[in-house]
């Protein structure tokens, strides 16, 4: 049986599930007892476990960060709510120097099983410091799994199997999808890491897509079915580990790529898929592998200016009918 | 032993304690010595930075514990990883890269910890394990147990943000964690009085936690305070703060030769000469007619000759084979890159 629910609800079911589930997971963060987040996504946990498992922090992410390793390696599964993922600069060490190497550097003795909850997404009006979407900037890091929801469907079965691994996990959730529904089934489910999602399957271009980006690629497809254009959308689910097979099946059956993801495009997620499509389905391709990330600029806060900076239907569907064109988009 | 000083409390210690907190000192004494001739020799790879010198603050504090607490320790950490009941040879074998270290040769020196006996690691970033070990601290009040974590951290870290944001907490919810600062007057090249305003007692005092002060080369001082501060933790009396003054009788790290620019000659004599913990040590057990001085010259040659065989072992010890190199990465995967898909190529 399956119901609609936001995507909001679903993350707050799958930790109220796993909570329950298994003693040892903590919630840790600020204000997200009483209050259940300023999205409200955690609303009611504190009621059903106390302030004992809902610990509200003062305002100091490095500290609740890096004690949350601390407890993973102690025995606890700690879930740490960051606020806005723009703060993740401020746990940085904590999450790269710490939790992400103390397997590596014990030589595979100490465990950190820890998951971080924070957020991404432009649009909201809220400027350069709430407002980005640094997900690159972890999966840069060996030792950090990175999983990014594009549905309430994923969130609440991405979050379970995080809450269950032994490694430390980064959730990105955007933050305008929180009261996205879709349907989601009454009964537990989890969804394994490294297993792409064939939203759609298509003949003539894949597009590759994180996230809310999910949502931008079926309206680029719809529009592009108006043209005759038939678009296959591969969603990673996980950045890392990647399902590299999934998405290379696809391009070798389309021969056209375009990856899309709501970080920055220099040096980020789309130039990373984009690499490793040119490098192992080269010789399968009718067009260099077009990168669609934000724009390289801080995300303005005027309505006029940052809505310019984000990857759009729009865009995409343009960019997808000049390469099935033959057109080259990278010529000199 | 400061003539005016309590001698602890005899019925917590018998000559067994004593013999055995002498015994890890020395072994810690002669694990540095031979790690220093390593580096000398360019037998190792890396730096290290020498504990020598303030042995009675990681053998006063480990002494008082089990190993279900847990310590967290420091880029200067192999007398925090001997005290707390690591071997010579896994250590050593660590500290040259070998398959049977610790960390399987992929911590070193700065990492290395033997974990079966509750060390959460040795930690390069100066400050780093503050959350930590307040996190270690935080999940014994989550599961219910009853272990302390002890953090060592040196004056430098004091200069962190990272410790008054866990003492906050640590005070807040009353969690079982002690802080021990080993100052040894230096932070890193630099006098400790150019880096610190104030007072560091003071600093934990602001946030409502005892402060104590000992004298960091005084072994039975050290484990005195700290037998009562455990057993006070474990109460829920937790968190609490100490000052430990010691010294360190090499550089910042085995590198820093040439230092007289920071400090002088004279000083560090007088520290080794007149404030030496092991001595000083030794000289209490001969007058108290709990060792002879051939005794203690017959545990120092021991533990000498034990410590150059597991050099030996550990030089002739087999390094990681380079298969190990994209192991542990994660938990419950064998190859990182065969799982990431990101092969070179």
């Amino acid at each position: 049986m399956t119901r609609e629910v936001t995507f909001s609800k679903a993350v707050n079911e799958a930790i109220a599930e796993e909570m329950r589930r298994d003693p040892t997971v903590f919630l840790i963060g600020e204000d997200v007892a009483e209050a259940g987040t300023p999205f409200k996504v955690l609303s009611g946990l504190v009621e059903e476990f106390g302030t004992g498992r809902v610990i509200d922090t003062p305002i100091s992410e490095p500290g609740f960060m890096g004690m949350a390793v601390g407890a993973a390696m102690t025995g606890s599964r700690p879930i740490v709510d960051l606020m806005f993922g723009d703060f993740i600069y401020l746990v940085m060490d904590q999450l790269c120097n710490q939790a992400a190497k103390t397997h590596y550097m014990s030589g595979g003795k100490l465990k950190v099983p820890l998951v971080l909850r924070t957020n991404m997404g432009a649009t909201r009006r809220s400027a350069a410091q709430h407002s980005q979407s640094l997900q690159a900037i972890v999966a840069h890091i060996p030792g950090l799994k990175v999983a990014m929801p594009s549905s309430a469907y994923e969130a609440k079965g991405l979050l379970k199997t995080a809450i269950r691994d032994d490694n430390p996990v980064v959730i990105f959730e955007d933050k305008l999808m929180y009261q996205d529904k879709a349907l989601v089934p009454e009964e537990e489910y989890l969804i394994p890491f490294g297993q792409a999602n064939v939203k759609r399957e298509g003949r003539d271009i894949t597009l590759v897509a994180t996230s809310s980006m999910v949502q931008v690629a079926e309206e680029a497809a719809d529009a592009l079915a108006k043209d005759g254009i038939s678009a296959e959308i591969i969603d990673p689910r996980t950045i890392v580990p990647l399902d590299e097979e999934t998405i290379l099946n696809s391009v070798r059956k389309t021969s056209r790529a375009i990856v899309i993801d709501e970080g920055h495009q220099s040096y980020g997620v789309t130039a990373e898929i984009a690499a490793r499509i040119s490098a192992k389905a080269f010789y399968h391709l009718d067009a260099p592998v077009i990168r669609m990330g934000a724009m390289d600029v801080p995300v303005p806060f005027s309505p006029a200016l940052e809505d310019l900076t984000v990857p759009t239907a729009a865009g995409v569907a343009d960019n997808a009918r000049k390469i099935c064109r033959g057109e080259l988009l990278h010529a000199a | 032993m400061g003539g005016d000083k309590p001698v602890s409390d005899t019925r917590t210690h018998n000559t067994e304690d004593y013999l055995r907190m002498y015994k890890q000192m020395v072994r810690i004494r002669a694990f540095e010595d031979n790690a220093n001739q390593l580096y000398l020799s360019a037998k190792m790879p890396g730096l290290t930075h020498m504990y020598s010198g303030q042995e009675a603050v990681a053998v006063g504090i480990c002494e008082a514990l089990t190993d279900e607490d847990r310590i967290t320790s420091t880029h200067r950490g192999h007398g925090h990883c001997v005290a707390k009941g690591a071997e010579f040879k896994a250590m050593f074998c660590e500290l040259l890269g070998k398959e049977e270290g610790y960390c399987r040769g992929k911590g070193g020196s700065m990492h290395i910890a033997d974990q079966s006996h509750g060390n959460l690691g040795a930690n390069a970033i100066v400050g780093g394990s503050m959350g930590i070990a307040t996190g270690a601290a935080l999940s014994a009040k989550q599961l219910g147990k009853d272990f302390v974590t002890v953090c060592f951290f040196g004056d430098g870290a004091t200069a962190q943000g990272l410790w008054y944001e866990v003492m906050n907490m640590a005070a807040l919810w009353k969690l079982p964690v002690i802080y021990a600062c080993e100052n040894n007057g230096y932070s890193e090249y630099t006098k400790t009085e150019e880096i610190a305003a104030g007072s560091l007692t003071a600093r934990a005092e602001a946030f409502g936690i005892e402060a104590f002060e000992v004298d960091g080369q005084d072994v039975l001082a050290v484990n005195e305070l700290t037998n009562q501060l455990v057993e006070r933790c474990r109460n829920g009396e937790g968190p609490f703060f100490m000052e430990l003054k010691t010294y360190r009788y090499h550089g910042h790290h085995v590198g820093d030769i040439n230092r007289d620019y920071y400090r002088s000659k004279d000083e560090e004599a007088e520290w080794k000469n007149v404030r030496d913990p092991i001595t000083n040590f030794g000289k209490w057990l001969e007058d108290q007619n709990i060792l002879s001085a051939d005794e203690l010259v017959a545990i120092n040659n021991e533990i000498k000759a034990e410590a150059e065989a597991a050099v030996e072992y550990a030089l002739n010890a087999p390094y990681p084979d380079t298969s190990e190199v994209d192991m542990h990465v994660f938990a419950g995967v064998d190859h990182a890159l065969d799982y990431l898909g990101g092969a070179r190529g």
